[in-house]
């Protein structure tokens, strides 16, 4: 079963996830943007990911340019499905994407970019969830084309969904200021760290049981033997590492809490992976029915094969070079 | 029937419209970034201040330009899929692979080392970041050689397969189709572009600050490699363009009907109609200024070498005319302008008065962003020339959209315009106010966090200060 194609799913699956766990903790700043203060606290967060949120962000182009490439049936039915989601998505991007400039370009105007940098993140990345809801809960698709109606992607699923992955974000943008921050900033990161931590619990479990009410068939690949002895390792071991990032950030753990909610979201992906495999669009169409032909898997094969371990040194250089607590002078 | 026209001459515009918004950042900043590894590479070259000084002052400028080229490129990237279902289900397999090489090897370079590009100076030492400055220009220039592969590849397709499914396959060698027929020319003629066009902006801005003050010795030396590069840059633009032209000819010959308004054949010799106004009814350029031959001797360096017409193109396959027509004009009458700047220069260079002719400076500030229409009005010869067709002579653009009801891209088309003109036309404004400041002695960079303590206090911008103040600190390099 490992050919090509299984191949290519696995490198989407590592682009989405890389995006979700870079530019999410990028956006959990943002939704949580207004709960610092204006002045030195903010100031340090947004210079905390100046220096690396358009690395992060590129991996988003990587996620939807390799989808495109590697499986452009998928590419093209899902996002006319979500059109709504991924225009609103894209806005989103692009408010809170200027807003790293704009804020220090106009001090008159803060607030209001600072606004925008906070509105930006959370359409984002609510956008962003309902999207995987709207994937998840099916798409309708006739003649290689989406044969659904306008609203599809609008449902309680997909809305808490969205919250999921809102709250998802902002646990991982306060365990990133805890790392990166001190005194009372850190402080306060690892009271909303907390909260986030809870709500990002919750909602993974709610999606969870949603998703075997949802379905006949997720319900069977979680529920009954034997896919149940491949499946249950992932619920059982997101639970102990939910319980010991709670314990670390109230511990007052400085990089710990962020590696492990970075832990949490991997084995949230896995447990996407087994409710979705084989299927890249359910409830028709698998990774084979949507793949490129091999001659375009090869050839990009070898250019993934190439540059992903180039890719990977120099992002971590470029935080190597920025590591330690985010020093109060600012940057020059 | 009706309903579906409506929703695809939406998704055109909407296309349109973001694309060439989009293509304004990457215009300039391909060209800027370029500029800025020169300038560093002087500076540590021959450790004179006023580079670095130019270079921080542009670092500013191309930090803002850079971040709106980030966000409107994304939504390039998602658009295919959004918009052009049908294109992307039927093309992806060849040009998928082709923009994932971009973000590959370009896009990731870029954004990797912008970081420390921007922020880095003081925590990585001079030549590791302009290691890092050096690795962003290549970025730009990797991600045209690959973007223009791609739209090159949709304008001459060669080396696919068709499939029985309809989708257009890739074939034996990919070689065929990363360098298709019009690939070169274009990605010459674009990068040539890009850097006229931010030659011109930094020979606007240096002329502006010389008309406020000829003295200020940071503006002369932004004028003066500005217009080196007109100089120089502008005839062999013009050379690439007519190379370009050629090969449109040979492989999208009604693309260049249309330029040059030939609605009929011209068996002996093709007029060159310089100006008129192309009227596809009838078929004919009313008012039309012409030089006889001329055409002809242009395209086939021979006056009476016979040139087809539109007539003898079915009418379904024929591009609109007129828009054609005139961008084509806009484009090749500011190309001749930027030349008679280019000229001007040298001949004031020559008489040792480059600094002491407002009205040259006048001119290259009314100037300053004319690579910016020139190269809009390219993009629009090229791409509304090869209409009907979204990849040339296998898909037309009409068969190609997503199945997306007219008021939902309406809406999304709606939602763009307002958008981008309020937060595009923002950061414009921010870039021309950062542009009105005056180049001075102990220039900052990219400077962040003026709400911080006082480590910054030392370093207020002024004459008196000492000019070796703004060398970077000694490296640290803590863990090694």
């Amino acid at each position: 079963m490992m050919d090509l194609t299984v191949i290519w799913a696995f490198i989407i699956a590592f682009a989405v996830f890389a995006y979700v766990v870079m530019d999410g903790f990028d956006l959990g700043i943002g939704i949580l943007f207004p709960t610092f203060d204006v002045g030195r606290e903010r100031d340090r967060a947004m210079n905390s990911i100046a220096p690396v949120w358009d690395g992060n962000e590129t991996w988003l182009v990587l996620g939807g340019g390799g989808l495109f490439a590697a499986f452009p049936l998928a590419y093209a039915v899902i996002l006319p499905a979500t059109y709504p989601l991924i225009i609103a998505m894209l806005l989103g991007l692009v408010f809170r994407g200027v807003a790293f400039e704009y804020r220090w370009r106009d001090p008159g105007h803060r607030r209001l970019w600072d606004a925008a940098f906070t509105g930006g993140s959370l359409v984002a990345a609510m956008a962003q969830g309902m999207t995987l809801g709207a994937l998840l809960q099916g798409i309708e698709v006739v003649d290689r084309a989406y044969a659904g109606s306008w609203f599809d992607w609008l449902t309680p699923y997909t809305l808490l969904c969205g919250l999921g992955v809102v709250a998802g974000y902002a646990l991982l943008g306060s365990t990133w200021l805890i790392w990166k921050l001190d005194g009372p900033g850190q402080a306060h990161a690892r009271k909303l760290a907390l909260r986030s931590a809870l709500a990002t619990i919750v909602l993974m479990g709610a999606i969870s049981l949603y998703n075997v009410f949802l379905n006949a068939e997720y319900a069977e690949r979680w529920l009954t033997a034997p896919e149940i002895y491949l499946a249950a390792p992932v619920p059982i071991l997101t639970a102990i590492i939910a319980l010991s990032m709670i314990q670390a950030i109230r511990k007052a753990r400085n990089s710990k809490p962020f590696w492990l909610s970075i832990a949490l979201f991997f084995f949230g992906m896995a447990g996407l992976g087994v409710t979705m495999w084989p299927y890249v669009v359910p409830p028709g169409v698998t990774i084979w029915d949507a793949a490129a032909p091999e001659r375009s898997q090869i050839f990009m094969l070898i250019g993934v094969a190439i540059t992903l371990p180039l890719i990977i040194a120099y992002t971590a250089w470029a935080y190597w070079v920025f590591r330690g607590k985010v020093a109060d002078e600012g940057y020059h | 029937m009706f309903e579906q026209f409506d929703a695809l001459l939406l998704a055109r515009i909407q296309f349109a419209f973001t694309v060439s918004f989009h293509f304004f950042f990457p215009a300039f900043t391909i060209g800027l970034a370029s500029f800025l590894m020169v300038l560093e590479g002087l500076w540590l070259k021959t450790g004179k201040q006023l580079y670095l000084e130019l270079f921080k002052y542009w670092v500013k400028i191309f930090a803002i330009v850079f971040a709106m080229g980030v966000v409107s490129g994304i939504v390039m990237s998602y658009q295919f899929g959004t918009n052009w279902a049908v294109f992307s289900d039927v093309a992806g397999p060849v040009i998928g692979p082709l923009m994932a090489y971009e973000v590959l090897t370009a896009f990731f370079l870029e954004a990797g080392f912008l970081g420390v590009m921007l922020f880095g100076m003081n925590k990585v030492g001079k030549k590791l970041h302009f290691f890092a400055t050096c690795m962003v220009a290549l970025g730009t220039f990797v991600s045209a050689f690959w973007i223009l592969s791609v739209n090159s590849w949709m304008q001459t397709p060669t080396g696919f397969e068709m499939a029985a499914n309809g989708q257009i396959l890739p074939g034996e060698s990919w070689w065929d189709i990363v360098f298709n027929p019009s690939f070169p020319y274009r990605l010459v003629h674009t990068v040539l572009a890009a850097y006229l066009t931010t030659a011109f902006v930094v020979g606007g801005v240096g002329a502006w600050h010389l008309l406020k003050d000829r003295a200020n010795l940071h503006a002369r030396k932004m004028f003066s490699m500005a217009m080196w590069m007109a100089a120089i840059v502008t005839p062999l633009q013009i050379y690439a363009g007519d190379l370009h032209g050629l090969n449109t000819l040979e492989h999208q010959p009604q693309k260049v009907m249309a330029m040059e308004g030939h609605f009929q054949s011209h068996p002996d010799g093709a007029p060159l109609i310089l100006f008129g106004i192309p009227d596809s009814e009838e078929k004919t350029v009313k008012y039309a200024i012409q030089i006889p031959k001329a055409s002809s001797l242009i395209l086939k360096h021979d006056l009476d070498a016979p040139l087809a017409g539109l007539d003898t193109i079915p009418d379904d396959e024929e591009p609109p005319v007129g828009m054609v027509f005139w961008s084509f004009r806009i484009m090749v009458g500011l190309g001749f302008a930027m030349l008679g700047i280019g000229l001007w220069s040298l001949y004031a260079r020559w008489r040792k008065r480059l600094y002491d002719l407002p009205l040259l400076h006048k001119a290259a500030v009314v100037m300053g962003p004319s690579g910016f229409v020139a190269v809009l009005a390219g993009w629009i010869t090229t791409e509304v020339g090869r209409q009907p067709y979204v990849v040339y002579g296998l898909l037309r653009t009409a068969d190609a959209a997503s199945p997306l009801d007219a008021p939902a891209v309406a809406g999304s088309l709606l939602a763009f315009i307002v958008v981008y003109f309020a937060v595009f036309g923002i950061g414009i404004w921010y870039i021309l106010r950062l542009m009105s400041h005056t180049p001075h002695v102990g220039e900052l960079g990219a400077k962040r966090g003026d709400t911080g303590p006082i480590r910054t206090a030392g370093i207020t911008p002024g004459p008196t200060q000492n000019p070796s103040h703004d060398e970077p600190l000694p490296t640290e390099k803590e863990g090694e």
